[in-house]
C-alpha cells in the first residue's frame, strides 16, 4: 500500500529536481503527441528545444527573439508570482498587459511627434500607471466587497479586448492609416521606439527591466518584512492576521505590482517588437506567465530560467511549424501539459512517499 | 437604428438558446464546488466538448451522439483534473487554469480538419399543444430537445441535493471533510464522482454551442462562457434553480446586445460586447458584498487523510 506523509518542511532538492522531471515528462507526452500527428517525435523536440539556440542556420536569428519573448513572460511572471505566494491570485495579467500598451502608446500618440528625451520615460510611467489601475479594479472590489479576485480580474481581460479592438480602430487609429485599423508604428517614430540597447542581441528595455525586476523580487522576497508578510499570509493566513499584518494593504500591493509589471510588459512590447496597437496586438503572454510563474517555483531566479525555457518553446515552436508543418496549437499544448505535470509532479515535494502499511 | 424590430417573443426565445451552454456548465460546476472543490478548467471542458462533439455529429450525421460523446469528453478530461487535484494533492486554482490551457491546446488541434464546415443541428421540437399557444407557445415550447434537458438536469441536481441520501453525503463532503472522512465516507471518491460530472455537463455546455448555437467550430469558440458559469454558480450562492436565474439573465443580457447591434444603436459594438462580463462584475460585486452566503466550508481546501 502506497501512502503519501506529509513532509513538515518541502524538501529542498525535490524543489529543484521536479521541474526539470516535470520537462522532460512534457518532452516524452509530447513526442508521443507529435507521433500521433505523424511527425517524427526525435526531429520535433530537437527542432523545438536545440535548433533554436545551436543551428547555425536558425540561431543568429534566433538567440535575439529568445530574450525578446522571455522579457515580457519573466516581467509579468515576477509580480505574478509575488501574488500567488500569498495566496492572491491576480489571472487577469493579460487585461493589465493589453492596458498597458494602450496607456503607452496614448501617451507616444498623443504627443506625436515630439521629439524629446523624455518621451520614452513617460511611456513607462503611462504604461505601469495602466496596468496597476485595471488590476486595482478586483483589488478594491475584493477589499472593499470581498469579491472573488481570480473572477474579476478574468472577466477584465475580455473588457480589455473590447477597449483594445475599440481604439484599434478609433482613438489610436493612424490618421495616415488609409483607414485600416491599428495605430502609427512606432518603430518609425525615434523617440519612442523602445529600440535594442546591443544591436542585434534582443536586448530591448523590456528585458533589461526584467532582468531588475528579477533581483528586485529576490531582495524583497528574501530580506525585505514586506516579502515576509508576503510568505506569511501564503502559508499562514491566521498568524498574519494576529500579528498584524493588514490584509487590505496586502491585497493592493500585490495585485497592484503584478499590473504594473504586466503593463510595462505590454508597454515595452508596444513600443518595441510589436510597434503597433492592433486588433490583435495580445498574444497570451499574461496567460503563459502563469505557466513560467509555477514552472519557476514562484522564485525569482526559477522564474528567469523558466521564462527563457517558455521562450524557448515558443521560438522552437515557430521553427517546428515551419519545418515540420507542426500546428501552432500543439505548442499552446505542449506548455499546458508542462503545467499539469509540474502540478503533478508537485507532491514529492510536499509530502513523503511511503510504501508499506502504516503505523 | 431600429429599436422596434426588437421583438420581444424572439429574444426570450433566443434567450434560452443562448443560456443554455453557460447553465449546463454551471449546474455542473454547482455540484462540483457543492462537494467542496473549485475546478477552474470550465472553460477548458467545454471547449474540448465543442469541438469532440462537432467531430462525431459530422461524421455520423447524427447531433445526438455528439453530445453523448461531448460528455463522455468533457468528463474525462476533467478526470485529469481530479486525479491531480485529489491523489496528488496538486494547487486547485492552477490545476484548473493549466486544465484551461490544455482544454484549448487541444481542442485547437483537433479541430483544424474541421474549420469551415457546417453541422448537423438538432430539430426544434414542437411540444404538442403547449407550442401552440399563442405567443408562449412559440416562445417557451418550441426549442430543440437540449434547452428541456438542461432545464430537467436542473431539477435534478436541485431534487438530488436536496432530498437525497447521495445529495446530503455531497454537502457534508464539502462542508466538512475531515468529518464526512470521520464517518467512513469516501471523500475522495465523492470529489472524483462530483468533478466528473460536472465535466460532462460542461462538455455538454459546449457541444451546444458547436452544434446548435453557431452551430460550426471555430477556435476558441466558447470565447469565455465557462469563466460566466463560473461567476452565475457565485451569482447563484450554489443553489441550482438560481442557476437557472442566472444564466438566463445573462443569456438575456447578451440577446439584448447583440439585437441592439443589429438594430445600430449608437453606441460602438465593442463596449456592447463587453457588457456581458462588466455586467457580471456588477452582480458578483452585489452578491459578494452581502456576504457569500451558501459557499461550501470546505471550498477549495485540500484534503489529506491523515490516518
Amino acid at each position: 500500500m502506497i501512502h503519501f506523509e506529509k513532509r513538515l518542511n518541502p524538501s529542498r532538492i525535490t524543489t529543484v529536481v521536479t521541474p526539470i522531471i516535470a520537462v522532460i515528462l512534457t518532452m516524452i507526452a509530447g513526442g508521443i503527441m507529435f507521433a500521433a500527428l505523424g511527425k517524427p517525435p526525435l526531429e520535433a523536440i530537437r527542432i523545438i528545444f536545440w535548433d533554436p539556440l545551436f543551428d547555425p542556420n536558425f540561431a543568429s536569428y534566433s538567440r535575439p527573439q529568445l530574450l525578446v519573448k522571455a522579457g515580457p513572460l519573466i516581467l509579468i511572471a515576477i509580480g505574478l508570482s509575488i501574488g500567488f505566494k500569498a495566496g492572491i491570485w491576480n489571472i487577469g495579467a493579460e487585461g493589465q498587459y493589453i492596458l498597458g500598451a494602450v496607456f503607452g502608446a496614448a501617451v507616444a500618440l498623443a504627443a506625436y511627434p515630439a521629439d524629446s528625451v523624455l518621451l520614452f520615460p513617460a511611456m513607462v510611467v503611462a504604461g505601469a500607471f495602466g496596468g496597476w489601475l485595471w488590476a486595482m479594479i478586483p483589488a478594491i472590489l475584493r477589499t472593499k466587497f470581498n469579491t472573488n479576485e481570480i473572477l474579476v480580474s478574468l472577466m477584465l481581460v475580455y473588457v480589455a479586448e473590447s477597449i483594445l479592438a475599440s481604439v484599434a480602430q478609433g482613438l489610436l487609429k493612424n490618421p495616415e492609416g488609409y483607414g485600416f485599423p491599428g495605430s502609427r508604428n512606432l518603430q518609425q517614430y525615434p523617440s519612442a521606439f523602445n529600440a535594442e540597447v546591443i544591436a542585434n542581441s534582443g536586448m530591448h528595455w523590456g528585458v533589461i527591466s526584467a532582468f531588475i525586476a528579477v533581483i528586485f523580487a529576490y531582495v524583497m522576497m528574501t530580506r525585505h518584512i514586506r516579502g515576509f508578510e508576503v510568505r506569511l499570509m501564503g502559508e499562514a493566513p491566521k498568524a498574519a492576521r494576529f500579528s498584524g499584518v493588514s490584509t487590505t494593504r496586502l491585497v493592493v500591493f500585490c495585485l497592484g505590482i503584478s499590473g504594473a509589471l504586466a503593463g510595462l510588459a505590454g508597454m515595452f512590447e508596444v513600443s518595441g517588437p510589436s510597434g503597433q496597437i492592433t486588433i490583435d496586438f495580445n498574444s497570451g503572454y499574461g496567460f503563459t506567465a502563469i505557466i513560467v510563474a509555477f514552472l519557476g517555483r514562484l522564485h525569482p531566479i526559477g522564474i528567469l530560467l523558466a521564462g527563457l525555457l517558455m521562450a524557448l518553446t515558443y521560438i522552437g515552436g515557430e521553427l517546428a511549424q515551419l519545418m515540420l508543418g507542426l500546428p501552432g496549437a500543439s505548442i499552446q499544448l505542449f506548455q499546458g501539459m508542462l503545467l499539469l505535470f509540474l502540478l503533478a509532479t508537485d507532491i514529492f515535494t510536499n509530502y513523503r512517499i511511503r510504501i508499506g502499511g502504516s503505523n | 437604428m431600429d429599436l422596434l424590430g426588437i421583438n420581444p417573443v424572439l429574444l426570450i426565445a433566443s434567450l434560452m438558446v443562448s443560456a443554455t451552454p453557460i447553465l449546463l456548465a454551471a449546474i455542473g460546476e454547482t455540484v462540483v464546488e457543492k462537494s467542496g472543490v473549485l475546478n477552474l478548467g470550465v472553460e477548458g471542458m467545454m471547449i474540448v466538448g465543442a469541438v469532440v462533439g462537432f467531430i462525431t455529429a459530422v461524421n455520423t450525421e447524427n447531433p445526438a451522439i455528439g453530445f453523448v460523446t461531448a460528455a463522455i469528453a468533457g468528463a474525462l478530461l476533467s478526470t485529469i483534473f481530479a486525479t491531480l487535484v485529489l491523489y496528488l494533492k496538486s494547487n486547485q486554482v492552477a490545476t484548473g487554469l493549466g486544465l484551461t490551457l490544455v482544454g484549448l491546446g487541444i481542442s485547437a488541434l483537433l479541430g483544424k480538419p474541421y474549420e469551415g464546415i457546417k453541422s448537423p443541428t438538432l430539430q426544434s421540437l414542437d411540444i404538442p399543444i403547449l407550442s401552440d399557444i399563442p405567443i408562449f407557445g412559440r416562445m417557451l415550447f418550441s426549442h430543440d430537445a437540449m434547452v428541456y434537458v438542461s432545464i430537467l438536469i436542473v431539477g435534478l441536481v436541485w431534487y438530488t441535493l436536496k432530498y437525497t441520501r447521495v445529495g446530503l453525503v455531497l454537502r457534508a463532503v464539502g462542508e466538512n471533510h475531515d468529518a464526512a472522512h470521520a464517518l467512513g465516507y469516501k471523500v475522495i471518491r465523492i470529489r472524483f464522482l462530483a468533478i466528473m460530472f460536472g465535466g460532462a455537463c460542461s462538455g455538454l455546455g459546449g457541444a451546444y454551442i458547436s452544434l446548435v448555437r453557431v452551430p460550426q467550430w471555430t477556435e476558441g469558440m466558447t470565447a469565455g462562457a465557462g469563466w460566466i458559469a463560473l461567476a452565475i454558480v457565485v451569482f447563484a450562492s450554489w443553489k441550482p434553480w438560481r442557476t437557472l436565474i442566472g444564466a438566463y439573465l445573462f443569456g438575456g443580457i447578451t440577446v439584448l446586445q447583440l439585437n441592439l447591434q443589429a438594430a445600430g444603436v449608437a453606441i460602438p459594438v465593442e463596449y456592447l460586447s463587453m457588457s456581458p462580463f462588466l455586467i457580471t462584475i456588477a452582480v458578483l460585486v452585489i452578491i459578494s458584498a452581502r456576504g457569500n452566503q451558501g459557499a461550501p466550508a470546505s471550498l477549495g481546501r485540500p484534503f489529506h487523510a491523515s490516518n
